[in-house]
């Protein structure tokens, strides 16, 4: 099985559970590098899909939250590198696929040469890459491709139908289907627009569909249900850690 | 997305700049530029595209746009002849007055003609970000002007350094939003702004005051600021009995130097010189020089140089002139730099600074401190050519500059 096919797997087979899956976001090395794996397969314990942010200078898609979280992980040294270095040489693997999330520019710092080999030797099924629209990805998309991992499409509810059929069709792992418009870490209402739209979306998708941005507590993944395969939480995730509290208790309350 | 270093590419990228090719239907010059954005604004640089089709060479706008120049801007800005600074430098020096230009800067000239734009499109609202704020200012007073509402983010160190421009934003009507994520400057003020304009694509225009970002960005500013090049070109003929031997402008995201540049890149005769911030020195986070130092990458939109880290981390940068301090540079600049068609170099704060003192006492003119940068650097390439005829691009005026100037060169004096 190529490296990209294990997330819808593994999200198609939580959502056999009757919940939608979680897709679960923690800042690469955040809040502590040395603890970090340690904190990545606890949270893979209960997540379906873990998804690792490579901290940026200029999140200009994220929220304070993230913002936040990924100035302490560069201040503490975090690179890309040390990312796909942690994860390779780790003993204990984390049990559920990870994707990184990273803006472009440390991509193409690390050389889209040497990136998917070094992406699968760590173990890493796929990237998130949210300053890339499909028009600029041609390149990135096809080394990725060789390795077999996904490249994973956001579409959002200011999407054009035309543009949303294009981008599902071409989507791999799943499509991440942003809430609402603006930046991480808000708290998205659930209105039926919000139902409506996701459904407008798994419609044209042949992989799964995770709702992301905004997602904080049980209520909203209960109104979700059924309507999306997946739901991305991130600057909730976040915060938790930043508190000090249980991320695993967090994340398995989410499915309460 | 790779940037070539051989001969034969080079001649490739001069010739299609001589024949003025770029941008692309992509929004690419030559290897630089395009849009890298969230998804979320896909549609609305989509419109835009749309709209700067429809509208930017259309004979009403452009009617509309060329009487505002005229008739609330002031244009066309003098020609000055620099009668004692020539006789200083052995050359013939020749000053481009945007500081002339109604709110002080060259800024002024894009934040019409986008705010304009805007109105044809459909806003309910602009924003904008700053950094030296003048854009700030100049999109507050198009936005008064034209019957619209603004928020303009600004880096909390640069409201600091530019406290006067704060004070006129308020007054023309705009919101300011001070900035204190990131260093807190331009290049912060700009991820701000951005993530405004996520929030709300449809109905909020970002008014982008530099040849920076996404398609078409560095193209419609490039294209509103030719104003400057196109008089002064005209200018010159008529008054300078002859084109310049060459054009300097300051060079931060490079919005005035494209304005001026443009329009003589054809003239394969005029050499054309940017200067960029040298800050204190060469090293990474002494400056903002981003072509003299810096490495292809991708910031806020565009593929282009940038001052960055062995990880892609974008690097802080250091200038005494905020409208300077920023650490990439417009695509076409950059593009400019690989086809060998103008040359780039640094001059120091403290060059910057004597500079700005000469031309004061020297001309009876207070420049920005950004402008002053480009008269060090035609001072300094005066010494090595002398008798030549020299057409400085004076992007703007110092008064905004005053509490940096006390901190400085006033130090002790008053």
């Amino acid at each position: 099985m190529l490296p990209r096919e294990h997330i819808a797997l593994s999200i198609r087979d939580a959502e056999s559970t009757g919940r939608p899956a979680i897709v679960a976001f923690l800042t690469g090395g955040f809040p502590e590098p040395d603890k970090f794996h340690e904190l990545l397969c606890k949270v893979a314990e209960v997540a379906d899909v873990v998804e690792i942010g490579v901290p940026f200078s200029d999140p200009m898609a994220d929220g304070l939250t993230i913002q936040r979280s990924s100035r302490v992980a560069l201040s503490k040294g975090v690179s890309l590198q040390w990312i796909l270095n942690t994860l390779r040489d780790a003993v204990q693997k984390p049990k559920a696929p990870i994707l990184l999330m990273s803006y472009l520019n440390p991509l193409l710092a690390f050389g889209f040469d040497r990136l998917p080999q070094a992406a699968r030797e760590a173990g890493v099924s796929g990237f998130i890459v949210p300053d890339l629209p499909y028009e600029e990805s041609e390149e990135i998309r096809g080394a990725l491709d060789a390795y077999g991992l996904a490249l994973v499409q956001m579409v959002t509810p200011v999407t054009p139908d035309d543009r949303l059929a294009m981008l599902c069709k071409q989507a791999e792992g799943f499509v991440y289907a942003v809430t609402m418009t603006g930046t991480t870490g808000k708290q998205v209402a659930v209105p039926d627009e919000v139902l409506a739209y996701m459904d407008r979306v798994r419609k044209v998708s042949s992989v799964p569909v995770c709702a992301g941005f905004g997602i904080r507590n049980p209520d909203q993944v209960r109104l979700m249900t059924g309507h999306v395969d997946g739901v991305v939480v991130g600057s909730a995730l976040v915060e938790v850690l930043e508190r000090g509290e249980d991320p695993v208790a967090f994340l398995q309350g989410l499915r309460s | 997305m790779k940037v070539s270093s051989s001969t034969l590419d080079q001649q490739i990228l001069y010739a299609n700049v001589m024949n003025d090719v770029y941008p692309d239907e992509q929004g690419r010059f030559g290897p630089f530029g395009g849009r890298y954005i969230p998804e979320t604004l896909v549609p609305a640089l989509n419109r835009l595209e749309a709209g700067v089709k429809r509208y930017l060479h259309d004979p009403d706008f452009q009617a509309e746009y060329m009487a505002e120049l005229h008739d609330w801007i002031g244009r066309p800005t003098a020609l000055t002849y620099a009668r004692t600074l020539s006789k200083r430098w052995g050359c013939e020096v020749w000053l481009k007055r945007e500081d002339l230009a109604h709110t002080g800067a060259h800024k002024i000239n894009n934040s019409i003609g986008q705010v304009l734009l805007a109105r044809k499109l459909g806003a309910k609202r602009v924003i904008a970000e700053t950094g030296a704020g003048q854009h700030g200012v100049a999109s507050a007073a198009a936005c008064a002007r034209v019957g619209l509402p603004c928020t303009v983010y600004m880096g909390a160190v640069d409201m600091e350094r530019q406290a006067p421009n704060v004070g006129r934003m308020k007054l023309l009507g705009a919101t300011v939003t001070p900035v204190t994520s990131g260093d807190k400057t331009l290049r912060a003020a700009v991820d701000e702004a951005l993530r405004d304009w996520v929030t709300d694509p449809n109905g909020t225009y970002y008014c982008l005051g530099s040849a920076i970002g996404p398609h078409p960005y560095p193209y419609l500013v490039r294209e509103f600021q030719s104003i400057i090049g196109r008089e002064a070109r005209e200018q010159m003929l008529a008054k300078a009995g002859g084109l310049p031997d060459i054009a300097i402008a300051c060079v931060g995201g490079g919005s005035n130097a494209i304005g001026l540049f443009h329009p003589f890149v054809k003239d394969a005769q005029v050499q054309l010189l940017g200067i960029e911030a040298g800050g204190t020195g060469t090293g990474l986070g002494q400056n903002a020089a981003s072509l003299a130092y810096g490495k292809p990458g991708v910031l806020q939109g565009c593929y282009s140089m940038l001052l960055q880290d062995a990880n892609g981390q974008i690097h802080e940068t250091h200038s005494v002139s905020a409208g300077l301090d920023y650490p990439g540079v417009g695509p076409e600049h950059a593009l400019l730099q690989a086809a060998g068609r103008v040359s780039y170099a640094g001059v120091e704060d403290d060059d910057a600074l004597n500079a700005l003192e000469e031309c004061c006492a020297s001309e009876g003119i207070l420049p920005a401190v950004e402008s002053s940068h480009a008269l060090a650097g035609a001072r300094r390439w005066a010494r090595q050519n002398p008798g030549k005829k020299i057409l400085i691009g004076l992007s703007g005026r110092g008064d905004k500059d005053m509490p940096t100037l006390q901190r400085t060169i006033l130090l002790g004096k008053i």
